[in-house]
Order: structure tokens, then C-alpha cells, then sequence
């Protein structure tokens, strides 16, 4: 008999301590009543209290979203008409195009974040939510661009060709052979947007004036800040809404996929 | 006669490459009309030109008394089956063959009628319901088929409708395409490089090359009386012989002397003189192989020849004999008799090639070219590959040109 090697065992635990534990502890020290967290001081309620008492957090929350949202949508509609330009016409004009709609995607961050600060700076636009989402549109909708074109690559052009052909004009071909089939991609490129969106810091770090702070700037200042048990049961919470739509989106997913068959 | 559909003086370029030149075109309500040719021979491009996808740079076409060459695609009334049939991937069978009429805003019970009418037709009552990823090569077909018959076209266009299917399904669609080609009676205008669809299918095959038309005429026509060397080695083979008149007689007949070998006799369709140049064509199968020499009557002509090779094909078998210097004749023998009776003529026998003179064709136009089109055994091995290579290669350019 081959004797069974112990290293596969040993990784695979090895790895999912790594990735876990953490989140583990952070999840234990959530319902911690010890201040500092370095050790076990009872069970409690306490900090999720505090947690829905603190206004502050509410209003980050609500900026959060309203940014998510809007520059979602925003970027939908924009990165899928540029996926399909940049899909149809070919061209220097269209190289240099698809060079600036790739561009964020390889910048880092904080070079994103300090020219669109000294950009808004310029043109003297006072910093705030509108600023946000103005910045979050920009790297967004390169992610939608490039999930929507993706799906057209394996799009056959001869399909609308059909519809035109059959009697459609520009406005129905589009709306109802276009988009029906190229829906996977912009909802792809969409949710990808919006996590972007919800998890960015750094470039809303720049650009985020007083009473625009999103939830991440939030939680960086309660660092600061020392409220270490407050953070704790907001990323439960979060982790929480987190497991819970991905769930959600199991059982659909599933549903579905029992219709078919 | 009244004109139906007329293309009049089109030529199209892509980039630096004419794809269509200088082409006019008359087709008669009701047939079946083929384009034939080789890829990249602008077939493709004519049919886009009907169908509204392309614009010509010149020249009209003209459909039913009305000049349609700047309408809209939507606004014509030709419909299109697609190379890959193109049916809307989102939508089930059913949707994709009522997508026209709901286009249209027609009722909803005179939709269902139709849609059912069509479905009826095609035999497709049991599959409706089912997506395009869910049915077989040969029912997409249909499907396209019957979705654009329902919008009752002036013209149907099919853009190589058959390729995608494999061989036995190709020759079964090829048959249903005429029987619905009967029963709705619309024009069929039908896109392939495939000589046999064209003729098995074709009321009339127009021949095209480099953009031109080579020759148009029936089936038949075009097989037994090729203008150009190029549509008599394109469809089917046939072996060319090029020499020089040396002599009219005055039975419409004439000497050619060809060299290395004895004069020809040939019919003098042509009414060539003494002198001309002619290149002559004769199929393989107008050709009879025998060991002993043939008695035969005046208006044939006989050579002696070495067998070079033998490829035995069940209902015929192919020879190349050598006669002369330098000259291979392909000659194509069909099996009436049961071949096993007979002594059979094997690799390096000395056989008798003989020909009826009416059957060598005197071509209007010969290029050099088309000699390569022609079947002929292979002389080294890896001859073939490379022969294979080079054809995917221009295949591949000729589909980048067609491309947009």
C-alpha cells in the first residue's frame, strides 16, 4: 500500500488557517467586553449597540451607497456604449480610445487619486459627494468596459446583421438582440463596479470633501481614533450582508439552473 | 423580357482589392439562381450588396421596377439565411421565426397562425420551444430558412446555408431547400463554392472569379460548354490541350495540331481560321480506354499512351495516361458492366485513348493559372500538403477580405 503523504493535508489547513483565522478573531472580538481585545473579558452585546447609536457611521454608510449607485450606473451606461464602439469601429482614433479606457486599470491608485484631487483643485470644484463619484465613475467604468467587450468578442456580429435584415431598425435591433445577449457582461462588469465602488479608499481619500466621507475613510479615522470594538462589529455586519447575498445568489443560481434541465 | 431583379454595372472595392468589378446581373422571378465561385471571388460580397450590408461604389440594382441600391437592410424585401445561420441565441424557436412579423406589429393570433404555418412546413411542431443551442445543425437551418420566409420575401438569399453542415446533411437540406423552394415559390438567390450544391440545385449558376463574372447558364451549359478555362476546371475536371489550327475542313470540322502529338479532329463551333491559336477542353469522362486499338469511325481521334495511375472509385474508376511527350490525361471510366469480368487495364499497360471529336470544347479564354485547379496525382510525397497548405492560406485571406 502507498503511504499517504502528509503535505497535502497539512497545506490545505495551513492555507485556509491563513486566510481564516483572522476574520475568525475579528468575528470573536466583535462580541468581546474587553477594550484592547488581548484577552477574553465575557461575552457581549455592547459594541453591535453602539455600533446602530453612532450617527456618524449611519451617514458614511448612506455615502457609501449613494456613490455606489450612482456611479454604477453611470458607468453601465457609458462602459457598455464604449465597449461597443470601441467593438465596431476600428481605427488609430479607437487604439487611442481603448489606451484611455485601459489606463485606469494599470495606473496605481494614488496616482488616480491626486490627479483627479488637483484636477477638481484647477477647476476650483468645491470637494463632496459629487467629486466621489465623479472619480469612482472613471476607474469604474474601464471595469464595465472591459467586461462588456469581453462578452462581444464572443458576440457573432452576423446575429444583428439578422435582426436588421428581418426589419429591425438601429433603436429595436439594439434593444432587443443587442443588450439581451451582452446582459451577462454589463451585469458582471456592474456588480464588479460596484464592489469597486463600496471597498475603494484610497482615490475617495483624495477626493472626498468634508460630510462626503464613505464608509472606508470612516472606519480608517475610528482607527485612529482607538474604537478598535466598534470596527470589529461593523466588519461582522458587513461580512454578515456579504455571506448573505452570496447565498441569496446560490439558491437563485440553482433554482435556475433546475428550470432548464 | 421583364427585368425582376438587376444588378447594372457594380463594382465594390475593399481597400486596394476590387471585390466585386464591373458586374451586371439579370435574374428571372422564381428561379433558383447560383452564385459560384471560389472564396474571396466576390459572390459573397453581390449577395451583401442585395441584402442592404454593403453599398456598391457604383452601379444600381434594381428590384421589381424599384431602384433599392441606398435603402435601408429593413427596408428591402429580401431576406437573408446566414452562413451560420445567425438565429437570436436569447430568444427560443418559436420567437426567432415570429421576430419579423412582431416587427411589424401584427396581431397576435395572425402571428401565431403563421409562425405555425412555417413551423408546419418545416416539421419542426416538436422543438418550438427550445432554444438555438438546444437543436441539431439541420434544424438551425430550417429555423433560418423559415424565419425569413415569413415575411413572404421578393428574394430569398442564402449565403452558403449548407457549410456548417456535414456531408450526408448537406445533400438531405440541399433536397428540402427545393422542395420548399416549390412550395413558396420566391427566388432563391443561392451563395456557394461548392459545385455540386450549384448544380444539383441551380435553375441557372452564374461563375464567378476575381471579382467577375466568368459565365452564367444553366447546369448543363456552363458543365458541357465552358467559356474560360477557368470554369472548366473549376466545376467538375477536365484535361486542356492548347495548338494551333492547321487545317479548316468544310464540315464545320478542323485539324489542331497540338505539340508532340498527331492532328486532332474537332468541332470548329468557333469558326476559327487557319492559324489561330485554340485551347481545347474535354472532360475526363468523354474519354474511352482500351488495351486492344478501337475500330472507329472518322470523327474520332485516337492516341496510343502508357498508364501512369490507376484510382479504382466503385461506380468509376480515374486513369492517367501518358501519351506523347509530355502530355497526362486524366480520363474518368465509368463501371456499366461488372468490372471483375473484364481484363483489367493496370499501371504502365499500353492502352488507346480515344475521343469523339465533338466532345473537345474550344474555350473563349485560357489562363495558365487555372491549370492548377485541375485533379492530378500526386508526383512526390508531401506534394499534396503543401498543395493544402497553400489553399488554406488564401482561403484564410480571402475570408479577411470579405470580413468588414
Amino acid at each position: 500500500m502507498i503511504k499517504k503523504s502528509k503535505v497535502p493535508g497539512v497545506l490545505t489547513w495551513g492555507t485556509l488557517l491563513f486566510f481564516y483565522l483572522p476574520i475568525f478573531l475579528l468575528i470573536l472580538n466583535s462580541f468581546n467586553n474587553s477594550r484592547t481585545g488581548g484577552g477574553w473579558g465575557g461575552f457581549t452585546f455592547q459594541w453591535y449597540v453602539k455600533l446602530f447609536q453612532t450617527r456618524e457611521i449611519w451617514h458614511a454608510l448612506q455615502n457609501t451607497l449613494i456613490v455606489a449607485f450612482v456611479s454604477t450606473l453611470a458607468s453601465i451606461v457609458i462602459g457598455t456604449t464604449a465597449a461597443i464602439a470601441l467593438h465596431r469601429y476600428k481605427g488609430r482614433l479607437q487604439n487611442m480610445h481603448y489606451f484611455l479606457v485601459y489606463t485606469p486599470l494599470v495606473v496605481p491608485e494614488i496616482l488616480l487619486g491626486i490627479s483627479l484631487l488637483l484636477f477638481f483643485v484647477a477647476l476650483k470644484v468645491e470637494l463632496g459627494i459629487g467629486t466621489v463619484i465623479i472619480a469612482h465613475i472613471t476607474f469604474c467604468l474601464s471595469y464595465v468596459t472591459m467586461a462588456v467587450l469581453s462578452r462581444l468578442q464572443d458576440f457573432d456580429m452576423a446575429i444583428l446583421e439578422a435582426a436588421r435584415d428581418l426589419g429591425a431598425n438601429t433603436w429595436t435591433m439594439t434593444w432587443q438582440v443587442l443588450i439581451p445577449n451582452i446582459l451577462p457582461g454589463i451585469v458582471a462588469g456592474g456588480l464588479l463596479a460596484f464592489t469597486l465602488s463600496v471597498d475603494d479608499f484610497v482615490i475617495s481619500f483624495f477626493v472626498a470633501g468634508p460630510g462626503a466621507t464613505t464608509l472606508p475613510i470612516h472606519i480608517y479615522s475610528m482607527i485612529r481614533r482607538g474604537s478598535m470594538p466598534l470596527i470589529n462589529a461593523l466588519s461582522t455586519v458587513l461580512l454578515a450582508v456579504t455571506f448573505l447575498a452570496i447565498l441569496i445568489y446560490q439558491i437563485i443560481n440553482r433554482r435556475k439552473a433546475g428550470a432548464t434541465s | 423580357m421583364e427585368e425582376f431583379l438587376w444588378f447594372k454595372d457594380i463594382t465594390k472595392q475593399f481597400g486596394s482589392t476590387k471585390a466585386v468589378d464591373n458586374v451586371s446581373l439579370s435574374i428571372r422571378k422564381g428561379e433558383i439562381f447560383s452564385l459560384l465561385g471560389p472564396s474571396g471571388c466576390g459572390k459573397t460580397t453581390l449577395l451583401r450588396m442585395l441584402a442592404g450590408f454593403e453599398s456598391p461604389d457604383k452601379g444600381k440594382i434594381i428590384l421589381d421596377g424599384q431602384d433599392i441600391t441606398d435603402l435601408a437592410p429593413n427596408k428591402r424585401r429580401v431576406n437573408t439565411v446566414f452562413q451560420n445561420y445567425a438565429l437570436f441565441p436569447h430568444m427560443t424557436v418559436w420567437e426567432n421565426i415570429a421576430f419579423g412579423l412582431k416587427l411589424l406589429k401584427r396581431p397576435k393570433d395572425e402571428i401565431k397562425r403563421e409562425v405555425d404555418r412555417m413551423l408546419n412546413m418545416i416539421q419542426m411542431q416538436d422543438h418550438a420551444y427550445k432554444k438555438p443551442s438546444q437543436i441539431s445543425g439541420g434544424q438551425k437551418q430550417r429555423t433560418a430558412i423559415a424565419r425569413a420566409l415569413i415575411l413572404k420575401p421578393s428574394v430569398l438569399l442564402l449565403d452558403e446555408p449548407l457549410a456548417a453542415l456535414d456531408l450526408k446533411l448537406r445533400q438531405r437540406m440541399l433536397l428540402e431547400l427545393s422542395l420548399i423552394h416549390d412550395e413558396v415559390g420566391v427566388t432563391f438567390i443561392y451563395v456557394t463554392h461548392d459545385q455540386g450544391e450549384a448544380m444539383s440545385i441551380s435553375d441557372r449558376i452564374a461563375v464567378m472569379n476575381n471579382g467577375r463574372i466568368e459565365q452564367i447558364g444553366t447546369p448543363a451549359e456552363v458543365y458541357e460548354a465552358p467559356k474560360s478555362s477557368f470554369v472548366a476546371a473549376f466545376i467538375g475536371d477536365t484535361n486542356f490541350f492548347d495548338g494551333k489550327i492547321s487545317e479548316v475542313l468544310d464540315d464545320e470540322y478542323c485539324r489542331i495540331t497540338v505539340p508532340d502529338l498527331p492532328p486532332m479532329l474537332c468541332f470548329n463551333d468557333k469558326k476559327l481560321a487557319k492559324g489561330e491559336l485554340v485551347h481545347l477542353s474535354i472532360r475526363p469522362e468523354k474519354f474511352q480506354i482500351s488495351l486492344d486499338e478501337p475500330k472507329l469511325g472518322p470523327k474520332y481521334n485516337v492516341l496510343p499512351g502508357v498508364v501512369e495511375d490507376v484510382v479504382y472509385q466503385g461506380d468509376h474508376t480515374r486513369f492517367w495516361v501518358e501519351v506523347g511527350d509530355d502530355w497526362r490525361i486524366s480520363i474518368s471510366r465509368q463501371h456499366t458492366r461488372f468490372v471483375l469480368d473484364e481484363k483489367p487495364i493496370q499501371w504502365k499497360d499500353k492502352v488507346y485513348v480515344s475521343w469523339f471529336a465533338d466532345d473537345g470544347f474550344m474555350l473563349e479564354r485560357y489562363r495558365e493559372e487555372d491549370e492548377d485547379l485541375l485533379q492530378t496525382p500526386p508526383q512526390t510525397v508531401g506534394e499534396v500538403e503543401e498543395a493544402q497548405d497553400r489553399d488554406s492560406s488564401t482561403q484564410d485571406l480571402a475570408v479577411n477580405e470579405t470580413g468588414d
